[in-house]
């Protein structure tokens, strides 16, 4: 049952794949600016613009050129950078492990400070506690997160000088480096999300505690505790499961910021940069494996759903 | 005959709930006791303060109810009202258990139903799940539920309505509690199931012994069920007798009005479904004198201006009604 349903979804992502890859390919060739240009610098004569677009396929029309790059793709050859000559397969994903343990860590943030948050506001309605976590989930939305990066470095690492202001330590290579390297793009990353769970979470319990069965479980002669615990929260947690899919793509999405303002060598400094730089197929490499991170993602939100609920089969 | 030894006492109960249009009073001044192995049937339209009552003696109405100072529940000699929560927790769901209307919603949907069965065992008895699982497999067998091994991990909603209810009932007698307190649990139902749970209800009840507080709007299953009946009306119980008396014999026109708009096949065919006129009084506004005066044939001046008392009859029940009916009512009778 379960591996009919993975290999059923699997198959959804093949054509979910070469829209989004083709859709990304226009949009790349409508950034204005020239590749070729770039290259050469402004001096250039035209022939040898010409020539080189035709070196690297520029001239082709556009169907032509994303079949090119398609048949090659899914030989596993992403082609190279046009300014660096590294492959982007390797760029990519000597990369993706940095944005993922920094993502990984906002999500981990998010969640502690959701749950934290939405069960005391929810143990004490109309309280400090639940009025303090209410602004929270205002301001953790509000507040754009380059903005909040930029004034957390100044108090933490200008002023206090506890935490590196830029720079990343992988934790395979120094788990007290990584830590610290990672806390305050992760806690930028993570304020949203934590803001997010809180908000959601905070309903959804809210409406779960006023339920037949919460009076079932109070009527075994459950305390309030027990009761949140053990009937309250699991079924809660269902809507969270769904906004925590949709945070870690929002999260992806962000590191394009917050790994430039932190100076992380990872997969959104890489966009930033072959963005820039005009690096068609580096970027085009980027967009594929963020598309892809979100669409296993995606499926693994579906299986933690099916896990938390027995109504949900896997069909 | 029963030993009528009293488990319950109700004595002046009276609560209200503070709303933003003022405070609503949902009970008044109600007073009644359920002997040890007893079936007592509370009856009344919605908004009768039935299910509050009911609620108050499990303690399980919403935290902002607020009751009024002389207002005495008592269970085996102990004040429920005045209890503590830690004290109140170890009766709940011990000694004093509750079903509900709505078995589908009245279960956790996520929770297989052996474990939930289990849980008042676990947390009254200190009991393992492995160890309470022979006691859960029992109880399955006792409700009649084919098969209690294979059913032990289903989920709710892998069961019929009727299962869910006798699963509810497994649940509420896990601990063998000696109050039984069932909140319409028919009337989610089939009629064809409706007759198996009352069924097992009081196959149940012959065999332990426990006594139930049975609400119910439904006076077919007051008939089939309970020993002894109360009739509630705008938060005052209004009649009170012996389910024979009450049916054959009804004093308050109340009660006459709700034995009368129950729908007979025999006789009487020609006639439309009579029904009580107007409805149940507005709680924040009761008018002056006896709650029933508006919808009442029989009503005087003196039903506005004074509410009547629950005062004993000659028939061994109890009656609040200035003008209580004296004569048999033949069309009553076709229905017992």
């Amino acid at each position: 049952m379960f591996f009919k349903f993975l290999f059923r979804r699997l198959f959804y992502v093949i054509p979910m794949l070469l829209i989004t890859t083709l859709v990304v390919f226009s949009l790349i060739l409508l950034i204005p600016g020239d590749p070729a240009l770039a290259l050469l610098g402004d001096n250039a004569t035209e022939e040898k613009l010409t020539l080189l677009r035709a070196q690297l396929g520029l001239d082709q029309p556009i169907m032509l050129q994303y079949w090119s790059w398609l048949t090659h793709a899914v030989q596993g050859d992403l082609g190279r950078s046009l300014f660096t000559g590294e492959f982007v397969s390797e760029a990519v994903f000597s990369r993706l492990g940095v944005t993922f343990q920094v993502v990984a860590t906002a999500m981990v943030i998010s969640f502690i400070l959701g749950l934290l948050f939405a069960i005391t506001s929810v143990i004490k309605p109309n309280s400090w506690i639940d009025y303090l976590a209410r602004f929270f989930g205002v301001l953790g939305t509000a507040i754009p997160n380059f903005w909040l990066a930029m004034i957390l470095v100044v108090i933490f690492s200008v002023n206090l000088g506890w935490l590196p202001a830029t720079g990343f330590t992988s934790i395979t290579e120094h788990p007290v480096g990584f830590f610290k390297s990672v806390l305050l793009p992760a806690f930028c990353l993570g304020s949203f999300g934590a803001a997010q769970i809180t908000r959601q979470l905070r309903s959804s319990l809210l409406e779960v505690l006023e339920s037949d069965y919460i009076r079932t479980a109070y009527s075994k002669g459950l305390l309030l505790w027990p009761v949140i615990w053990r009937h309250g929260l699991r079924n809660a947690l269902l809507p969270v499961v769904t906004t925590a899919g949709l945070l870690f793509g929002n999260m992806l999405g962000a590191t394009v910021v917050i790994e430039s303002v932190f100076a992380i060598p990872g997969m959104g400094q890489l966009a930033v940069h072959s963005i820039l730089q005009r690096d068609f197929p580096m970027l085009q490499g980027v967009v594929l494996i963020m598309v892809l991170m979100i669409l296993i993602i995606n499926f693994i939100t579906d299986v933690i759903y099916g896990m938390l609920d027995p109504r949900i089969e896997f069909e | 005959m029963k030993n009528r030894e009293k488990l319950l006492e109700v004595k002046h109960l009276q609560a209200c709930f503070p709303t933003q249009r003022g405070e609503v009073k949902a009970i008044n001044d109600v007073s009644f006791s359920i002997d040890k192995g007893e079936i007592v049937a509370l009856v009344g339209e919605s908004g009768s303060g039935k299910s509050v009552t009911a609620l108050s003696v499990i303690g399980l109405n919403t935290p902002s109810i607020k009751y009024e100072k002389n207002s005495d529940i008592s269970f085996k000699g102990k004040n429920l009202i005045s209890m503590k929560k830690k004290q109140m927790k170890k009766i709940r769901g011990n000694e004093i258990s509750m079903i509900f209307q709505d078995p589908l919603s009245s279960l956790n949907p996520l929770h297989p139903i052996g474990r939930q069965i289990a849980e008042p065992i676990q947390l009254h008895q200190g009991l393992s799940y492995i160890k309470s699982r022979e006691k859960v497999i029992d109880l399955l067998k006792k409700v009649g539920i084919p098969e209690p091994e294979k059913r032990l991990k289903d989920y709710p909603h892998q069961l019929s309505g009727g299962m869910r209810q006798r699963i509810m009932i497994a649940m509420a007698l896990a601990c063998n509690p000696s109050l039984l307190i069932a909140d319409e649990p028919t009337t989610a139902l089939d009629v064809t199931i409706q007759a198996q749970i009352l069924n097992v209800m009081r196959e149940l009840q012959k065999d332990t012994g426990i006594s139930i507080l049975l609400i119910t709007h439904d006076l077919g299953v007051v008939a089939e069920m309970a020993d002894r009946v109360l009739v509630m009306y705008g938060g005052e119980i209004v009649e009170e007798g012996d389910v024979f008396s009450i049916f054959q014999n009804p004093k308050h026109p109340y009660t006459e009005g709700l034995l009368s708009s129950v729908p007979k096949l025999r006789g009487a065919s020609e006639n439309r479904l009579r029904t009580i006129p107007g409805t149940v009084p507005n709680p924040l506004e009761l008018p002056k004198g006896c709650n029933f005066q508006t919808r009442c044939s029989y009503a005087t001046e003196q039903c506005s201006d004074l509410s009547p008392q629950l005062v004993s009859n000659e028939m061994n029940g109890k009656v609040a009604c200035w003008h209580p009916l004296e004569k048999v009512n033949k069309k009553v009778t076709n229905f017992v």
